[in-house]
């Protein structure tokens, strides 16, 4: 690293947000096309009649008969042809409109609004407790490289992350609910009942922060830089929190982004699992019901929560580093 | 091998999106079955030993930073009115509200219509319909407390009851009580099957329904949830749309946050005492590991349907709470297309039947050799089971026999038909109630034995009636709720109609059993005759086999020792809430 690129970077930086932004803009609205076309076409390919199915889904199978199905189709003019269906889909969301669910006949975006919330409460629980547990174990072990709790936080790791989200939430409901009667098993609506799920997203995202915050610190403390400001005179702590810190902030950032991919997934499970009101469980429902405004929305919105947060994720390395320019930070 | 998704994900705990695809299996398992979740709990490896007990003292340690950061962020106790607030009764544990009584259930709130959501109303006691059932399934009364039928069958009067009040405080009236019948004339509610001329009001508290023709079933179809009677502030100016739920009921709903959670409070301007339980809140928790979970941690005074594994497990270990149940007027049976050149010949429909080993089915699948099948119906329907003398059982030398009689041949292993083509089935199911395609390759199995090969193609519910309709359907496996209302009359006749129904007969009809279920429909029978009309109906579907039935339904429930006074409804209409109470001295949870 030489010292003109550390100068020069201020004066390229503020052209760099700019270009982002639009990049990310841009994202977003290929995403909505594409994620729309896809959810479309995969729910009118699955097989089975879809009114009996959105009928089933709306009063329950032991009701549903011809006549129910065909009153579906007829008042969701099912049989349409999917080329207008599909134009008119893509004009409902030009016009940031979501349509309406095919099961419950609320408007999309209503129903999405607090399913959305749920989530969000979830994730960033689940967010917040990994970056507390993770980060200061993974300080620990990157200071005693090959020590006990490096070791131990090794296999531990190892043990966390090759455990399904599933055994993990039944093995944590069992644990704390059951045998400690400390927390609610399920529940939102139940005092503390936010903390399981968002314990069983969090432990292995806690495990996978430690691993990476031990391995960026241990590399960023034998980067020469680290070697000469201990050398100037800095201690162990100080080297760490001035030099070091940046430096291993970097890996671990883009960790935390491609992260945001695997909480999303492990919503889906999770949510359903502890019975949570969050977009994860509305997908599956609607994948269920073949309600595929709802199929649309739901994608839509766990692929736009993505794209923000890596936006969030790409700001923030943007900050943290002067170093790059624009054409290293796509 | 035949594709069968939920039997293979089972196997595969491994990776989220199979988990992500039981989920989606399981997500209406009324009476679900072991998951891969559950059996890897009851045989823990030590490595899932040593990686819970790091988890959980991970969690426990999380779980007190956090409890000390955040706190409890979230209650919903505003609603809970301050005289239920005050209630507070001994034993009751932190976790659980004092004063509220907390269910748990798979079932969703998917919309507020009567047609969708009208058993949650009927079930917490909200909204009342015009008659109610016994639990012989005879009407009783309802919200109209006296009813009369003309003597030509056609009019019927329906006085309201005269104290009764809607939650929004205005009066029931016959005025009232008509936007909601009419209504629930539109399909699917099954009120639209009834040949009605017209609903009209006679004064202000007699309702008058004209018929077209004698239909003796209405009294059952009026007990339907569908046709709950809500005050007319409940619709939207269509007089269809439902935007709120105001019904007449002891219990009045005071927060509901679709699809999941319900709560009511104790309307005081109901007609009827005060009932002990002054609040319930319904949570609907799709997975049935989880409700175990929930009854076992004693975090629900009742979860309702368990899977047999939890049941199992909670028989041996009952922790907090104890287990009731009761048998269904649900059937678990093949649909087979009588029209199908293979399956038009009784015998061969009856081999089918004879090489199915109905007691290692509810022994090894639902854990109960109790509810196999012997006829269609099972004891607790005693007006509709015959206990008859010719049990469904297993005869494999007789079904072989009558495949021969029906001109098949085996050749090589397996059987040609009369024409010398060799036989093979598909049977086609689903896993809305996920036992569905366990069970489906149990058959394939036991088919295997007879000599035909048959494929299982696991789709979804919608597949069963297309198949009817398109005429491409073999063999479908379902579970039939002959109770939706609770006399099967109305759902037997048109199942094993001429035309036959999505979830009846297909290609079959048999004018014995058709004209006397045709003549119960119609009503006017004498007692004597009624009874021999259903011996004859059932008589002729146990020979015929237009289906085949394999198992019956039992429904669990988990009931935790701070409530009493609990009765099990066979036509889950009405869980009578009003009816319990909380426990004198209930142990400490």
């Amino acid at each position: 690293m030489s010292i003109d690129s550390v100068q020069g970077a201020p004066l390229r930086r503020r052209g760099r947000w700019g270009p982002m932004l639009l990049r990310r803009a841009g994202q977003i609205l290929a995403l909505a096309l594409m994620v729309g076309t896809l959810s479309f076409a995969m729910a009118r390919s699955l097989p089975g009649d879809m009114a009996t199915r959105i009928a089933a889904g709306r009063y329950g199978y032991d009701l549903v008969s011809q006549a129910a199905a065909d009153q579906v189709r007829d008042e969701l003019a099912l049989d349409r042809a999917w080329p207008l269906a599909l134009l008119d889909w893509w004009r409902q969301t030009a016009s940031l409109d979501l349509g309406v669910s095919l099961v419950s006949g609320e408007p999309v975006w209503h129903e999405l609004s607090s399913h959305l919330g749920a989530t969000l409460t979830l994730t960033g629980a689940a967010l917040g407790m990994g970056l507390m547990v993770g980060l200061p174990l993974g300080v620990m072990s990157a200071r005693r490289p090959g020590g006990l709790l490096d070791r131990l936080l090794t296999a531990a790791t190892l043990l966390v992350r090759s455990t399904p989200p599933f055994l993990i939430a039944v093995l944590l409901m069992m644990a704390m609910a059951v045998h400690l009667g400390m927390l609610p098993v399920a529940g939102a609506h139940q005092r503390g009942g936010w903390l399981l799920p968002s314990l069983t997203l969090a432990l292995p995202l806690a495990a996978g922060i430690a691993r990476v915050t031990a391995q960026a610190l241990r590399s960023a403390m034998a980067m020469p830089s680290h070697q000469f400001a201990r050398t100037k005179g800095l201690s162990d702590r100080q080297a760490l929190l001035r030099h070091a810190a940046r430096h291993a902030g970097l890996p671990l950032l883009a960790y935390v982004g491609v992260q945001a991919v695997v909480l999303a997934e492990g919503a889906v499970v999770v949510e359903s699992l502890f019975a949570w009101p969050g977009i994860g469980h509305a997908l599956v429902h609607a994948v269920f019901g073949r309600d595929v405004p709802m199929i649309q929305g739901a994608a839509l919105c766990m692929g736009v929560l993505f794209i923000v947060f890596n936006l969030c994720v790409d700001s923030l390395q943007l900050m943290l580093d002067p170093r790059r320019t624009d054409g290293e930070a796509r | 091998m035949p594709a069968n998704p939920a039997v293979t994900s089972a196997s595969d705990a491994g990776r989220a999106t199979a988990d992500a695809h039981r989920d989606a299996d399981a997500l209406r398992d009324a009476d679900a079955l072991p998951s891969s979740a559950t059996v890897g709990v009851s045989r823990i490896s030590r490595r899932q030993w040593i990686g819970a007990s790091l988890s959980s003292t991970a969690a426990a340690l999380a779980a007190l930073a956090s409890l000390t950061t955040f706190g409890g962020a979230r209650t919903a106790r505003a609603h809970t009115p301050p005289s239920v607030r005050a209630e507070r009764h001994e034993g009751a544990s932190g976790r659980l509200d004092p004063g509220v009584l907390e269910l748990a259930g798979p079932w969703e709130i998917g919309g507020l219509s009567p047609a969708q959501s009208g058993h949650f109303y009927l079930r917490l006691q909200v909204a009342e319909t015009l008659l109610d059932a016994a639990p012989d399934a005879s009407p009783r009364p309802g919200l109209a407390s006296a009813w009369s039928v003309s003597d030509d069958g056609l009019t019927w009067r329906f006085d309201l009851r005269p104290g009764a009040r809607f939650h929004d405080g205005s009066a029931v009236t016959a005025d009232a009580a008509l936007i909601s019948l009419r209504a629930a004339q539109i399909a699917p509610s099954l009120l639209s099957q009834a040949p009605i001329a017209s609903i009209e009001a006679a004064g202000a508290r007699t309702v008058v329904i004209q018929l077209a023709r004698p239909f003796a079933a209405l009294s059952s179809l009026l007990a339907h949830a569908s046709t709950v009677v809500l005050a007319p502030s409940s619709f939207e100016a269509d007089g269809r749309t439902v935007r709120r739920v105001l019904g007449s009921g002891p219990y009045r709903i005071s927060d509901l946050q679709p699809p999941q959670r319900l709560e009511t409070v104790w309307h005081d301007g109901h007609d009827g005492p005060r009932p002990a339980i002054t609040a319930v809140r319904y949570l609907s928790v799709g997975r049935a590991e989880t409700r175990a979970l929930m009854a076992a941690a004693g975090q629900a005074d009742l979860v309702f349907t368990l899977d047999p594994a939890s049941v199992a497990r909670l028989r041996r270990s009952p922790g907090r709470s104890r287990l009731m149940s009761v048998m269904l007027p649900r059937v678990m049976m093949l649909k087979l297309n009588a029209g199908h050149p293979w399956l038009r010949d009784r015998r061969v429909r009856q081999a089918l039947s004879l090489s199915i080993d109905r007691t290692g089915i509810a022994q090894a699948i639902l854990r109960e050799p109790a509810l196999a099948a012997t006829e269609l119906f099972p004891p607790t329907a005693p007006a509709w089971h015959m206990a008859t003398r010719d049990p469904l059982h297993r005869d494999l030398a007789l079904a072989r026999q009558l495949l021969s009689d029906a001109g098949w041949r085996r050749h090589e292993g397996r059987w040609l038909d009369a024409a010398g083509q060799p036989v093979s089935l598909t049977v086609r199911t689903f896993p809305d109630r996920p036992e569905l395609p366990i069970v489906a390759t149990a058959l394939q199995a036991q088919w295997r034995e007879l000599g035909i090969p048959v494929r299982v193609a696991v789709g979804n519910s919608g597949d069963i009636p297309l198949g009817h309709r398109d005429g491409s359907l073999q063999l479908g496996l379902l579970a039939r709720n002959y109770a939706t209302a609770p006399d099967p009359t109305p759902t037997l006749a048109a199942d094993f109609s001429p035309q036959g129904a999505d979830w009846g007969a297909m290609g079959w009809h048999d004018p014995r059993a058709g004209d006397a279920l045709a003549a119960l429909s119609r009503g006017g029978l004498s007692d004597e005759h009624a009874a021999q009309a259903r011996r004859q109906a059932m008589a002729v579907i146990q020979t015929e086999m237009p289906v085949i039935p394999v198992a019956w339904y039992r429904l669990h429930v988990a009931v935790s020792a701070r409530v009493e006074g609990v009765q099990l409804d066979p036509f889950e209409r009405n869980y009578r809430i009003d009816q319990m109470r909380w426990a004198r001295s209930s142990p400490t949870l």
